[in-house]
């Protein structure tokens, strides 16, 4: 009786894997990556906006051999990297303001067009505050142009750089600066607050992906495939912020995992508007496991109502995004 | 070549002229004529491989052009009053980072209340912001200035705005003479910036920068201005010498000689001022002008000279800084800081209100004989603000000022009631 | 490029600022002792040679087993594999298939002829007693470290209980003559029927430096039952032997009893079916929990028809009528006789009861002291009470086992080269087990354990061919690659990626990472997320 060899046993979802053939492996796995953004930058410890910049960047880097430029939104990404008189970047790199890295990248694409430089590929990253709130307008004009750029976006769910205050992506419950965990319902409001992919999606942009940082595979991938395609393309990348969520800085990545694998954090991606691929979740975990080690949601897990609501949550995207396919459908 | 045409439009033609490779715009009132012919000039193909980006903002506009021009492309925008105010952040970044920009500003008054018509109020807000601000008095001026602006520019890699009087230039039609392509490219050397993102080359742009080292920053920045106090008129006399005629003087006097009196002035009330100088020298009168055609650099000992003889001097501005006065007066006192020369401020035309020769002949005939109010508001209605106070003095919860104006003037006051 | 001032930086120059100087911990890396390598009675570095194997490297995979143990091909098929009872896999689904893949590298280094080279010669010569697994082994590793080696042999053939103890359906012989054959190629001088009586006369006048003496436990224990009118009573160890030295079969009859409950009852039992007999039922006093044969061998034995009678004891024997007593066990888990009795009717009974050594000529060196059954004392170097003379496998106290007797040949062998050059061994430092709480055990694929074939069981039932087959190629990568690693790093670049400070250095293929402490932080995230425990975090120096 043979058995079909169906994986291989160590390495799958490890960074690398000597096992592997080169060109399945990852970018961050390799000698030669870019380190886009390298050491000596001013990130806290275990920073995973820094992690999630670097993959994304380098992967971008490969996928255009090397020909690209970046423009960044203000924010810990853009602080900690460049704080004259010294620059982590080892890209061409620009920052402008808070609300406009996708006009500043647009502009970059179209002098590059008309310079006849259309090869040199263009990103424009920011954070959750930068592109989803400040920055929104001008993504959307982006987006709705079809502008020849990639837009990443680091989401780590609330305005970080200033000092932990609520975005429109701080999760319900959530204890922040301008939401502290006090009165009847502590913490962040629920049934606020917006999904960009999905609104990047109904845009019907080229592509749009949800990555996170504890799925490297996945997330290079999804930046690989973006950087395939022309026109208006966004990724939001989940990257934990230990600082600001409460959590160990050692547990970065196990946190975007339990994400993810609550559900809370859906990974999927869309082509011109329609959802082509969930990745399934492989491990079904119950949100408490993602909301325990973080102090900004300990209150939550006293209060049952609000610990049933995420898990109600979770249990949407779960089904919304059929992430729980069985071995025949994946 | 000679064109009947509108003010606008030859903007746009000279603007194309400069080849631009990024044009993006937002449309504003009374921009909107310059981004639209160059839209079709664009479209038409006449600009080669430009780009023009219809963006969902003035902020978005300018951060594209920001974008465009780190990106080594020569960039172009326009816009006016709110437009100006909402790219207010971008428009200190790119003079901040030196991003060698020109931006037509077709100046209006800034709300609330909302108003269309010309004033300085939007340029005036932005006149510290880091950018050369020039003003034209006349259409060929605006035509000639956009030229002389994107090679003042990227000389000294340094944002310029063009500002010309929104409807009064940029929707007047006249005789303009619009330049060939070859005089312009001969004057106009293609762009080359000092700094660039480029994947050969890559540096990082836009450094946060500490106490450590602002104050050099801003030093330097401030020095780039002082600089182009010496490179405008060196630009202005080649631009005479290639296409035949004086424009962009930062200091123009006007019948000067043996003036007692000086009035100066921004823009296209310059003409108006002229002729009322022409009828008081008519009547004997010792009166001159200076026309100021930047304002930023503000040319301090130039107009501390060409004021030197006077022994009044009077600003005619458009704006006005609320709870202080005259703007451009205050620019004016400091040139001639330690003389005893008086300045009157003569505050006109908010909102585009006409300013009539009549009204200015009169206010410099209070002036000479040193009977004027300072500032003088021109041809303010003294009744409608008198009984306005008079009923806010009564009850406190009055209403809206512009509506109550409005109402007492009997201009709206059967339909709002 | 004409660069504004401050504005505009070159890039990569935060390479100034070592942010190393924030840390409060650090990361390590360290190596943790696997618990295969752990439980490895013949001490065999299983982690390594799986990681060659897994690389499709198997020729590097065998020498890696080799420098540990010579006869994987053997030990493949008929170890107890202690170290698939402590695989951390097992945890996760089903333990590692170690035994399986060792067998694939042994039988493709007998196909492929792989061989290896011994050190120059030492001039030292080394006598070994006893040409079994214990014997063999010490011969192989002396014979590598460059000494001359006699293994002299009282029986036959070489293999001692390898080839008399263990039936060929478990253990095919060319695989055991194969291994043997390796071992002699290398230059060891096997002399066969050569029984040793006196050993003084070896050190001093026949220019030996040191003897090992492995010459096992292959005296049948024997009971006594009372018996009326005994039938046909054997012992396991004459009917293994005789099957193999191809003495005609011994009539059985239809109906066998194997009186114990070890390995060898069950080796005896399933023999027992192959040479005839209808029914074999082993009769063993304690219950199946309790038997000392492996689970894996019960179940072998109760797929081809032997049948047990646990909790049971002969107490008499009538010609072919057995009086069974039933028993039970008391609370300290003891069996007491219950007085209860049944009778059956059989034709053989075979004794299957232990095996005892025949050390009777070792009395006659002054200073070797014995237990009881004759087993022979030796110190911490494996050395008896005579200056020189070693001794280990089933003839010293320990588990009597073909892997433990390897393991005991390659002791001695390390301690004897010490003793011919003036010198002590000392075993390295043994470090730290890698527990199953050092796995992250995200990182691992679930994949079943492979299944090796098996010969379906008419055709095993009645002939001695080899019952367990073994894996092909595309299975035995597949089971090495389910190995975990644990407690040493295999370079899945966890750290080397996950570092948000590019703090680890990837030296490249096999020489794993550094760590840059002028830029790590300390956060510890390449030790949380290292999979296998090969970071550990440690309080930074002042």
């Amino acid at each position: 009786m043979t058995q079909r060899v169906r994986f291989y046993q160590t390495g799958t979802f490890t960074i690398g894997n000597r096992l592997l053939d080169p060109e399945k492996r990852t970018v961050q796995a390799t000698q030669e990556r870019s380190n886009s953004l390298t050491s000596g930058h001013r990130a806290c410890q275990g920073c995973g906006e820094a992690l999630g910049a670097r993959y994304a960047v380098d992967a971008a880097m490969r996928a255009c051999g090397d020909n690209l430029v970046c423009v960044n939104a203000t924010g810990c990404l853009e602080v900690f990297s460049t704080p004259y008189p010294e620059s982590s970047w080892q890209v061409p790199w620009i920052h402008s303001l808070f609300g406009n890295a996708p006009a500043v990248a647009s502009g970059v694409a179209a002098a590059l067009r008309a310079r006849g430089k259309s090869a040199t590929r263009v990103i424009a990253q920011g954070g959750d505050g930068g592109t989803v709130d400040i920055g929104f307008g001008c993504l959307s004009g982006m987006f709705e142009r079809n502008d020849d750029v990639l837009y990443i976006c680091y989401d780590n769910e609330a305005y970080m750089n200033t000092g932990v205050q609520r975005s429109s992506r701080t999760p319900p419950g959530a204890r922040t600066a301008t939401t502290q965990a006090v009165g009847e319902h502590p913490g962040n409001s629920f049934n606020q607050g917006k999904n960009p992919a999905l609104i990047a999606m109904a845009h019907e942009i080229p592509y749009v992906a949800t990555a996170s940082v504890a799925d490297l595979h996945d997330l290079e991938d999804k930046i690989t495939r973006a950087m395939s395609i022309s026109g208006a393309r966004y990724v939001h990348i989940h990257v934990p912020c230990p600082l600001g969520w409460g959590a160990q800085p050692c547990e970065t990545i196990k946190l975007a995992r339990l994400a993810v694998e609550t559900g809370l954090f859906p990974l999927y991606e869309a082509v011109d508007g329609e959802i082509v691929k969930a990745t399934p979740i492989r491990s079904q975990r119950p949100v408490a496991e993602y909301l325990g080690p973080q102090r900004r949601l300990a209150h939550v897990m006293k209060d049952e109502e609000a610990l049933a609501a995420i898990q109600a949550m979770a249990d949407r995207n779960i089904r919304r995004f059929n992430l729980l396919k069985t071995d025949a459908e994946a | 070549m000679l064109k009947q045409i509108e003010g606008s439009r030859a903007v746009a033609e000279a603007v194309a002229l400069a080849r631009p490779q990024v044009i993006s715009a937002y449309p504003i009132t009374p921009q909107t004529h310059i981004v639209e012919d160059l839209s079709a000039i664009v479209k038409r193909g006449g600009l080669g491989a430009c780009e023009f980006v219809n963006v969902e903002s003035e902020f978005a506009a300018l951060s594209c052009v920001i974008g465009a021009s780190a990106a080594g492309a020569r960039a172009y925008t326009a816009t006016a009053s709110q437009g100006l105010l909402f790219m207010a952040e971008a428009v200190y970044n790119a003079s901040g980072m030196g991003f060698p920009i020109v931006m037509t500003v077709g100046n209006r008054a800034i709300g609330a209340p909302i108003n269309i018509w010309n004033d300085h109020s939007d340029s005036m807000s932005m006149a510290d912001s880091g950018w050369i601000q020039l003003h034209a008095e006349t259409n060929q001026e605006a035509v000639d200035l956009h030229i002389i602006a994107f090679r003042l520019a990227e000389q000294l890699s340094v944002p310029v705005m063009v500002c010309m009087d929104g409807f009064i230039l940029t929707h007047a039609y006249e005789r303009v003479d619009i330049h060939t392509q070859a005089q312009v490219d001969a004057y106009l050397p293609p762009f080359e910036p000092v700094q660039m993102l480029d994947p050969d080359e890559p540096v990082t742009m836009g450094a946060m920068v500490g106490p450590e080292a602002f104050m050099e920053v801003r030093y330097l920045s401030h020095h780039k201005q002082l600089q182009a106090l010496e490179v405008i008129p060196q630009l202005v006399d080649e631009f005479r010498a290639q296409f035949g005629r004086s424009s962009g003087a930062m200091v123009a006097p006007y019948r000067t000689d043996n003036a007692q009196t000086v009035v100066v002035a921004l823009g296209s009330v310059n003409g108006t001022i002229k002729d009322v100088v022409d009828d008081m020298r008519a009547q004997g009168a010792c009166i001159g002008s200076v026309k100021i055609g930047a304002f930023r650099p503000f040319p301090l000992a130039q107009i501390r000279e060409a004021l030197a003889g006077a022994s009044r001097v009077i600003v005619v501005e458009k704006d006005l800084a609320l709870g202080l006065g005259g703007i451009v007066a205050s620019n004016v006192r400091m040139a001639l800081r330690g003389l005893p020369t008086p300045v009157y401020t003569i505050i006109a035309g908010l909102g585009g209100r006409p300013i009539p020769k009549a009204s200015l002949h009169k206010a410099f005939d209070g002036a000479m004989r040193d009977e004027i109010e300072d500032p003088l508001f021109l041809d303010l209605d003294h009744k409608v603000i008198d009984r306005e106070l008079a009923r806010m003095k009564e009850k406190r919860r009055s209403g809206p000022i512009a509506e109550n104006i409005l109402r007492e003037m009997g201009l709206v006051g059967h339909k709002l009631g | 490029m004409d660069k504004p001032f401050a504005i505009t930086l070159d890039i990569g120059t935060s390479l100034a600022n070592h942010t190393g100087s924030w840390r409060t911990q650090r990361p390590v890396y360290i190596h943790r002792l696997p618990p295969c390598n752990d439980a490895c009675p013949a001490g065999e570095n299983v982690q390594g040679w799986l990681q060659r194997a897994e690389e499709g490297d198997y020729e590097g995979a065998w020498r890696v087993l080799v420098r540990d143990n010579p006869m994987p091909g053997v030990h493949g098929r008929v170890c107890y594999h202690p170290c698939e009872n402590a695989c951390n896999r097992g945890q996760i689904d089903t333990t590692v298939g170690i035994h399986a893949v060792e067998r694939f590298l042994g039988d493709e280094a007998l196909k492929k002829g792989w061989v290896t080279e011994p050190a120059p010669e030492t001039g030292k010569r080394i006598a070994i007693i006893g040409a079994g697994p214990s014997g063999l082994s010490a011969a192989w590793h002396l014979r590598l470290m460059g000494h001359e080696v006699v293994i002299f042999e009282a029986g036959p053939m070489a293999g001692g209980m390898m080839r008399f103890g263990i039936p060929k359906y478990r253990l095919p012989r060319d695989i055991l003559d194969g291994e043997i054959k390796r071992i002699t190629g290398l230059g060891v001088d096997i002399r066969l029927n050569e029984k040793i009586e006196n050993i003084e006369k070896l050190l001093k006048s026949d220019g030996y430096n040191a003897v090992f003496v492995a010459i096992g436990a292959h005296l049948a224990r024997r009971t006594e039952i009372p018996a009326r009118d005994a039938g046909r009573i054997l012992d396991a160890v004459s009917v293994l032997e005789d099957v193999e030295a191809g003495a005609p079969p011994p009539l059985l009859g239809r109906r066998v009893i194997v009186y114990g409950g070890g390995n060898t009852a069950l080796d005896t039992a399933r023999t027992a079916k192959r040479l005839g007999a209808k029914e074999a039922l082993i009769v063993y006093r304690r219950n199946r929990e309790q038997m000392p044969a492996h689970e894996f061998e019960m179940e072998e034995a109760l797929e081809e028809g032997v049948m047990v009678k646990w909790l049971s004891t002969i107490k008499e024997i009538d010609h072919d009528t057995f009086k069974i007593e039933k028993m039970q066990l008391d609370e300290k888990g003891w069996p007491q006789p219950t007085g209860e009795f049944e009778e059956i009717e059989a034709d053989t009974l075979i004794l299957a009861l232990g095996q005892v050594t025949d050390s009777g000529f070792l009395q006659k060196l002054d200073g070797v002291e014995f237990d009881r059954n004759g087993v022979v004392k030796v110190d911490e170097r494996m050395m008896t009470g005579y200056r020189g003379v070693f001794a280990g496998g089933d003839m010293v106290p320990a588990e009597r086992t073909v892997t433990n007797a390897t393991g005991h040949g390659k002791q001695a062998a390390r301690h004897i080269n010490a003793y011919v050059n003036g010198e002590t061994w000392q075993p390295g430092e043994r470090h730290e087990l890698a527990g199953f709480e050092y796995i992250n055990k995200w990182y691992y694929t679930d994949a079943p354990h492979s299944v090796q074939g098996v010969l379906d069981m008419a055709r095993r039932q009645s002939s001695f061919h080899e019952v367990v087959q073994g894996l092909d190629e595309t299975n035995a990568l597949y089971e090495a690659r389910r190995c975990l690693s644990c407690g040493n790093c295999f370079e899945c670049d966890n750290c080397y990626g996950m570092c948000p400070d590019n703090a680890v250095k990837k030296l490249g293929p096999s020489k794993g990472f550094a760590f840059d402490y002028d830029f790590c932080k300390g956060c510890g995230l390449c030790a949380t997320e290292c999979p296998c425990g090969a970071i550990r975090m440690e309080p930074e120096p002042e």
